[in-house]
């Protein structure tokens, strides 16, 4: 049935990730920004299983991100150097946190989840900012160092540090597009459509809700592990109402529910910001609030949503 | 400590009109459009900096300024209504928040711009500076004229909702819009006039706050989330359920700096997320 003609890969696919190994050859004085761009990407991913597949809205996703950096920075400087299991933690405390929250996250709609995501997202950046004595307050958490991953070095070229990256975007998308074309991934779709509805075909909502919400806050966690350990230090910034809101932006400028939408969002925002706020940091938010005003009156489906009509209608 | 205390209330209460004057525009447009407008700030901002213009570069009285703000903030809102936010009554409220935070990212940017990023300030009469001491007490001459300000409008605006002809469009369409269109109200105009009302009293606010608070371009994200947290207490579309949730915030805002000063901003944000959780529609919401 249509179920698995929409699991097979297609030819486009294979060449988008293809073409993710080509900064290895083509630009390596960027690599840095590469890894940069693979970690924003899944952050955006993790937000669209949620946002874009489930409905959920939230302002507050940093929140995640930010305590698996945490988490991951705390592990290297306290206790031991090994990227992976720390890794693991990492996401592992991030699900946890978000399990809990997700209780409550998933009881609230409209005006009051937004406000209440928000919410979360502020207190944990105002406890990381006051609890000074475990996170570095204002001055972030510094003073450790991982070496390498499964005997890589992290290289100043930022080589093993994009490899990992990827590595750890490749399969989580790989989880992410297995998640969406299941059983379960069809269920949030028509939760997202109707809520009331759907545990009238035996789709329990707030179950599959808070299961989604739970994954999407490992996969935050994730992002903002290998944040952590490929840059050797951690900021207030990873918890800020600002990653909040740029990631929404990324992932809406790409395209929301369409599993590549934040990844794409991700490259085209990080190579502009990369380029354009060199010239006027200041101004970087001017051209956002620009592409927002756009995409929404023009653009409603984000960039893949307007290609995929101009296909359609080409044929 | 009961001087304090009373020194508290009083700092908090004049806080708390500025607060209310900010947000009620934003909370009778939520509750008659559901229309999410995270840009309401940005319309604080238009009148501040027009204030802070007229005043510091063209040695305008600070008094005068205070309409000119009104209807500065008041033409932005309604030419922002008319162009853009009219398209999207009917889009989700993920639409609705994009696009008007991406009109605060731009007027951010475009402040900035104009006028630099430093922090602002504006002379006020000397009538308005200085305090009256009663005891230990100290009253200051600028924050008994904002309670009296703001009380004259908030007492201005329930007569004209409960007494006028417009009022009664406004509690209609906010009660059941379907119904009151149905009745033949025509509830696109009363929004509109609604809209720019609030627009402006936002712009009146921002003037007026310049003074407590300081003014700088980012001034449209850091009361944004202050005037959420109002509108989201005090329920959509209700006056008095804002100025109580206004007076409340600025009082608890005020307390917690003056006497939990290591928390910030923790304490207001924990009140905010209990009571949502508490109360989803707000402590007066009535849908």
């Amino acid at each position: 049935m249509h179920f698995r003609g929409l699991t097979r890969w297609r030819p486009l696919e294979v060449v988008f990730w293809l073409c993710t190994l080509l900064p290895f050859v083509l630009t390596p004085s960027y690599l840095s920004l590469a890894s940069q761009i693979a970690i924003t990407a899944l952050f955006a991913l993790s937000l669209d299983l949620i946002l874009g597949y489930a409905g959920i809205v939230s302002l507050g996703h940093a929140a995640f991100f930010g305590f698996g950096a945490y988490t991951a920075g705390l592990i290297a400087k306290h206790y031991w150097t090994e990227p992976l299991s720390a890794l693991l933690i990492a996401g592992l405390s991030a699900g946890i946190l978000g399990y809990a929250l997700s209780h409550i996250v998933v009881r609230f709609r409209h005006l009051a989840l937004i406000m209440l995501t928000m919410g979360f997202g502020l207190l944990l950046a105002e406890a990381a900012n006051s609890a000074h004595a475990i996170t570095g307050g204002a001055d972030g958490l510094q003073g450790f160092r991982v070496p390498g991953v499964l005997g890589f070095r992290f290289d100043m070229f930022g080589r093993t540090a994009y490899a990992f990256a990827l590595a750890v975007l490749f399969l989580c998308f790989l989880i992410c597009r297995r998640i969406i074309h299941s059983p379960f991934g069809l269920a949030l779709r028509g939760i997202r459509e109707n809520a009331t509805r759907m545990p009238a075909i035996g789709a329990p909502s707030q179950a599959h809700l808070r299961k989604a919400y739970t994954i999407a806050a490992v996969m935050a966690g994730l992002a903002g592990a290998v944040l952590t350990q490929t840059t050797s230090t951690v900021s207030l910034e990873t918890l800020s109402f600002g990653r909040s809101a740029d990631v929404l932006v990324i992932l809406i400028l790409g395209g929301a529910g369409r599993l590549y939408g934040g990844i794409l969002g991700a490259v085209i925002y990080m190579v502009a910001r990369d380029q354009f706020s060199g010239v006027s940091p200041q101004y970087w938010y001017f051209w956002i609030g620009l592409v927002l005003v756009a995409v929404v009156m023009f653009l409603p489906n984000g960039i893949l949503g307007g290609l995929n009509a101009f296909y359609k209608k080409a044929q | 400590m009961l001087s304090s205390a009373a020194g508290v209330l009083f700092d908090g209460f004049a806080y708390g009109m500025l607060l209310f004057l900010l947000s009620v525009g934003l909370s009778v447009t939520l509750g008659m459009m559901n229309f999410v407008n995270l840009a309401h700030c940005s319309f604080a901002m238009v009148g501040a900096y027009a204030t802070m213009t007229l005043v510091g570069n063209w040695g305008w009285p600070f008094l005068a300024t205070l309409p000119v703000a009104f209807i500065d903030a008041a033409v932005v809102a309604l030419i922002l209504e008319r162009i853009f936010f009219r398209r999207l009554y009917r889009a989700s409220d993920l639409d609705q928040c994009l696009l008007t935070i991406g009109i605060v990212f731009i007027s951010i940017a475009a402040y900035a711009w104009f006028y630099t990023t430093e922090q602002q300030s504006v002379r006020i009469p000397d009538w308005l500076q200085g305090s009256w001491h009663a005891g230990a007490l100290a009253f200051a001459h600028y924050r008994v004229f904002l309670i009296v300000f703001g009380l004259a409008i908030t007492a201005l605006l329930i007569f004209g909702i409960e007494r006028t002809r417009w009022g009664a469009q406004v509690r209609a369409a906010v009660d059941n819009q379907r119904m009151a269109r149905g009745l033949g109200i025509d509830v696109d105009r009363a929004f509109m006039f609604t809209f720019a009302l609030g627009g402006g009293l936002a712009g009146l606010g921002g003037a007026l706050s310049i003074q407590m608070v300081g003014l700088d371009p980012t001034f449209a994200l850091t009361y944004l989330v202050y005037v959420l947290i109002v509108v989201a207490i005090g329920g959509l579309g209700s006056i008095g359920g804002s100025f109580v949730a206004a007076i409340v915030l600025g009082i608890s805002d005020m307390a917690g700096k003056y006497y939990f000063p290591w928390l910030g901003a923790f304490l207001i944000y924990l009140v905010m997320v209990g009571l949502l959780m508490w109360r989803p529609l707000g402590l007066f919401g009535k849908r």
